[in-house]
């Protein structure tokens, strides 16, 4: 198996006795656009708090032969697994440039660190024009609407030259123009990455999906092509209700 | 076999008092996120309060039950105005209030220093607190007891109050998740206020146990409101048996270090002994665990 | 974009080293030639005050961690300063005079080290140092709250001053250490000398606004305060906080510490009431006052609240706690951004009302179009 996936096995989350995660097993192959779908309180956002060492859990995660559940969050990023969150977390008193150069830093040496910023990395250009802010690269990022805050994490998540990349509901409260601006940009960056997408828009899913997999209770309990996973009867049971079209609408939350 | 006892049961006391003046501590961290430096101070008011009612009563038989309610409003108004006043302008910024309460507190005692006097009154304690029961040969004072058994029965109130009242569960849901309360119709100002008003009561009855062992004086709470703290700390956020274990935790290893070292090795020996004990538990004894935050 | 403007934006970062130059101008050129030795003497005791402050402003301005106990670390450097001092006057393979007062005359073998000028100084940076790194280690690392850490400072205070107090025949108890008639062998009864030393702490409250002025522009000045913010963000950065908070904490302990150091032989005394809990606290009035996040601002309250400390708290002791009560009380409730940032504001408006003036555009950076609109 190459070492650009990202193996996760019998991962247990466990809350004072209630179990988040139970036993999941999936495995996150580079160049695919992976999504991760379930209703809520299926345990999504804490198998990628458990992956990237915000929370405890058991099991392996095995990325480039190391055991992400061992690592710390930081340790984690280093070794090139980025995240998201569902709310947009960016510097909002930095500029958008700043915020991307700042998430350049774990490639620096301390010394450079002490040093006052001078002029513009070639990589923080490349990621900028990558997600298409650069017309207002000057601006503070507090001043951005929601749907470019959500392009600046994941373009500073291309600043950290993240190879696995989590996504936590990032289309959540975007316009259908920003949200196929958003599935462009994705296309364009997953060649060479791997990327996790959590999604409650099915619309989103069936339109960027290469491989989804259904969280439900804190286990896994489909996975497959968009097709596939809508075809499954226990997904359609449980996920889906009774409607089996799965033109249903799930909470954003 | 004297020196094994003698301070397990003095320091069952201070533990005591060290409980009384936490709970109150606690119960505004946990619900608010504010450090009350004041706090101290409140349990300064209270011992004067013993004292003035002292004054007013004459008979220390009846005085010190009569002071136990008397403090305990008079420190909780002084808790409600600050709260009022200050605290609530500031609950987005709680590491601040832990400056401007040390502000308050300056003033606090600069005003009892004014109004009585640098030097401390006495609060004579009341006949049936004479005397003493014979422990494995050590005689514990009964105001030892006594501060032992009012920081239980505080202890037991307040753990009433929050289980058993409509306050008590509001209060619990505010700590819990301020912003769902607040949805469910709990005007989450007023039990912010009166959780601030029992909190810095309890210190004032607090007060009151700590004047009959002391006596009064302005700089009376500096001595309790660190050791408070760490107990608050050691104890962690969410349960008062965590507090309840830290205190007299605290307070008899204290006596024991003092025994064996000095009273000022003791002090540094809990204080390293807090830090170390934070690696293991970075949350104190109990904590209640929730969902990695976003 | 006209020429003017961009030469002006080309100018403003180094505007701060133009003001630290003014200030080096007032206090190493100007102050000595107008004050009288004794005043120049207690502005000394305030240069080493404002030096504290700086790293206070560094630790808890910019990096958010409220240090409640930096008197530990000026004491650090205060005692270890004096204990070379007074060894320095005991003369070689004498015990200084306290000891022989109040103890058998033996001297405690730690004290043995500081007989060396090179072991004192290296002991004012490097056991600071230590002891911010270990605290700080075992509190940041292990994700312990902010409130927490304050408080446990705090408590480091506390501890630290009983400790001197109990040991008498070590340190000199609460009268502390003091008398000190030389300094590194320049007799401090030389006014020539008395004023070099005073020279000496100004020039080091001069480089440690330097320090900390780099420190601000740098990349790792961006994290601190990114980590100031939003700590669980930088984590996902790929940095650990617990480093980064670490090193403003060590820094700031260290300029304390130095603070001390220069402390004890402009005043001729260092003892636990200069370092305990209440004057940790009031190391803070000063930052608050002046403005805890600027560069400046720390260091000229800390110079308001020295000299109102030693000219108002003798002459009105009881209404100088009060007004110290006050202080915090309504800076910080009011005044957050302490007096610097009510000159910014004053500023802004002046300059805005002055532009309108004139019939011309205001060119802000960005920051003031979210303010104002």
């Amino acid at each position: 198996m190459a070492d650009t996936t990202l193996v996760v096995a019998g991962v247990t989350v466990d809350f004072d006795g209630f179990k988040a995660n139970q036993d999941v097993d999936v495995t996150f192959e580079q160049g695919r656009l992976h999504f991760l779908i379930g209703p809520n309180g299926a345990g999504k956002t804490t198998l990628v708090d458990a992956l990237t060492g915000l929370v405890r859990g058991t099991g392996t995660a095995t990325y480039a032969g190391r055991d992400l559940l061992t690592m710390k969050s930081h340790e984690i990023v280093r070794a090139g697994v980025g995240r998201t969150f569902q709310t947009a977390t960016v510097f909002e008193e930095l500029t958008v440039l700043q915020n991307l150069d700042i998430a350049g830093g774990v490639h620096r040496s301390a010394w450079r660190m002490g040093r006052a910023r001078k002029g513009v990395p070639s990589y923080v250009q490349d990621a900028l024009e990558t997600i298409g802010l650069t017309s207002v690269a000057d601006l503070p990022a507090g001043r951005l609407a929601h749907g470019e805050k959500q392009w600046l994490e994941i373009g500073m998540l291309l600043v950290q030259d993240a190879k696995v990349m989590f996504l936590d509901e990032t289309v959540a409260g975007m316009s259908a123009e920003e949200r196929s601006e958003t599935g462009a940009l994705l296309r364009r960056i997953a060649p060479d990455r791997t990327i996790i997408v959590i999604e409650h828009d099915m619309e989103f899913v069936r339109t960027y999906a290469d491989v989804v997999t259904v969280l439900h209770a804190g286990k896994v309990l489909a996975e497959g092509s968009i097709e596939q996973v809508q075809a499954d009867e226990r997904v359609q049971e449980v996920y889906l209700g009774r409607t089996a079209t799965a033109d249903v609408e799930v909470d954003d939350a | 076999m004297d020196s094994l006892t003698t301070p397990l049961l003095t320091g069952a006391a201070t533990g005591a008092i060290l409980l009384i003046a936490a709970l109150g501590l606690a119960l505004t961290f946990g619900q608010m996120g504010v450090i009350n430096m004041a706090h101290g101070e409140f349990l300064m008011a209270g011992a004067y309060a013993a004292y003035l009612t002292q004054q007013v009563i004459g008979n220390a038989d009846v005085s010190i039950l009569v002071a136990l309610p008397v403090a305990f409003v008079v420190a909780g108004m002084l808790g409600l105005l600050l709260e009022l006043f200050i605290i609530s302008r500031m609950y987005h910024r709680p590491l601040d209030t832990l400056l401007v309460t040390v502000g308050v507190g300056l003033i606090l005692q600069q005003a009892a220093k004014d109004v009585f006097g640098a030097q401390g009154d006495p609060v004579s304690s009341p006949g049936w607190l004479d005397g003493s029961i014979g422990v494995f040969g050590y005689n514990w004072p009964y105001r030892g007891l006594f501060t032992i058994v009012l920081a239980l029965l505080a202890l037991g109130a307040l753990a009433a109050v929050l289980k058993y009242t409509s306050f008590g569960r509001q209060i619990r849901a505010t700590v819990q998740n301020r912003d769902l309360a607040e949805t469910l119709g709990i005007s989450t100002k007023r039990v912010d206020r009166m959780t601030f008003f029992i909190g810095s009561g309890l210190a004032g009855v607090g007060g009151v146990a700590v004047a009959l062992i002391s006596g009064t004086f302005p700089t009376l709470g500096t001595a309790y409101i660190i050791p408070a703290f760490l107990v608050v700390v050691a104890g962690g956020l969410g349960q008062l048996k965590g507090t309840v274990i830290a205190a007299f935790a605290v307070g008899i290893l204290t006596q024991y270090l003092t025994s064996w070292f000095s009273g000022s090795m003791a002090q540094v020996l809990v204080f390293a002994l807090v830090v170390i004990f934070l690696q293991v538990k970075p949350q104190g004894l109990f904590t209640v665990r929730t969902r990695g935050l976003a | 974009m006209s020429t003017s403007t961009s030469a002006a934006s080309r100018i403003k970062p180094w505007l701060p080293l133009l003001g630290i130059a003014l200030l080096a101008l007032a206090l190493l050129v100007i102050a000595p030639a107008m004050l009288s030795p004794f005043r120049l003497n207690n502005l000394g005791k305030y240069c080493c005050w404002a030096i504290v402050a700086v790293g206070i402003g560094l630790a808890w301005g910019r990096g958010g961690m409220l240090v409640m106990g930096q008197g530990v670390f000026f004491g650090i450097g205060g005692y270890a300063m004096a204990m070379h001092l007074k060894l320095e006057a005991a003369g070689p393979g004498q015990v200084p005079d306290f000891m022989q007062l109040y103890g058998d005359g033996s001297m405690p073998w730690w004290w043995e080290p500081f007989r060396s000028p090179v072991i004192t100084i290296a002991a004012i940076i490097l056991v600071p140092a230590l002891v911010a790194g270990l605290l700080g280690f075992a509190i940041f690392k292990r994700r312990v709250k902010g409130a927490y850490f304050a408080i446990l400072t705090q408590a480091l205070a506390v501890v630290f001053a009983t400790l001197l107090i109990a040991t008498i025949k070590q340190t000199g108890g609460f009268n502390g250490l003091n008398n000190f008639p030389s300094f590194f062998g320049y007799s401090l009864y030389d006014p020539v000398n008395k004023k070099m030393v005073y020279l000496i702490a100004a020039g080091l409250l001069i480089v440690c606004l330097v320090i900390v002025w780099q420190i601000n522009r740098s990349r790792f000045g961006e994290l601190l305060v990114a980590t100031r913010d939003a700590e669980e963000r930088v984590r996902f950065l790929g940095h650990d906080p617990a480093n980064i908070k670490l090193i403003a904490f060590v820094i700031a302990a260290v300029m304390a510490s130095v603070g001390g150091a220069m402390f004890a032989p402009i005043a001729g005394i260092i003892s636990p009431s200069d370092v305990d809990a209440a004057a940790s606290i009031l190391f803070i009035a000063g930052v608050a006052l002046g403005g805890r996040a600027g560069l400046f601002g720390p260091a000229l309250g800390a110079l308001a609240v020295g000299y109102g400390q030693s000219t108002l708290s003798e002459r009105f002791p009881n209404e100088w706690t009060y007004f110290q009560g006050a202080l915090f009380v309504v800076v910080i409730l009011l005044i957050p951004g302490g007096l610097s940032s009510v000159l910014k504001r004053f500023r802004k408006d002046v300059a805005r009302q002055t532009t309108e003036l004139r019939g011309l555009t205001v060119t802000e950076p960005p920051t003031e179009v979210k303010v104002h609109g």
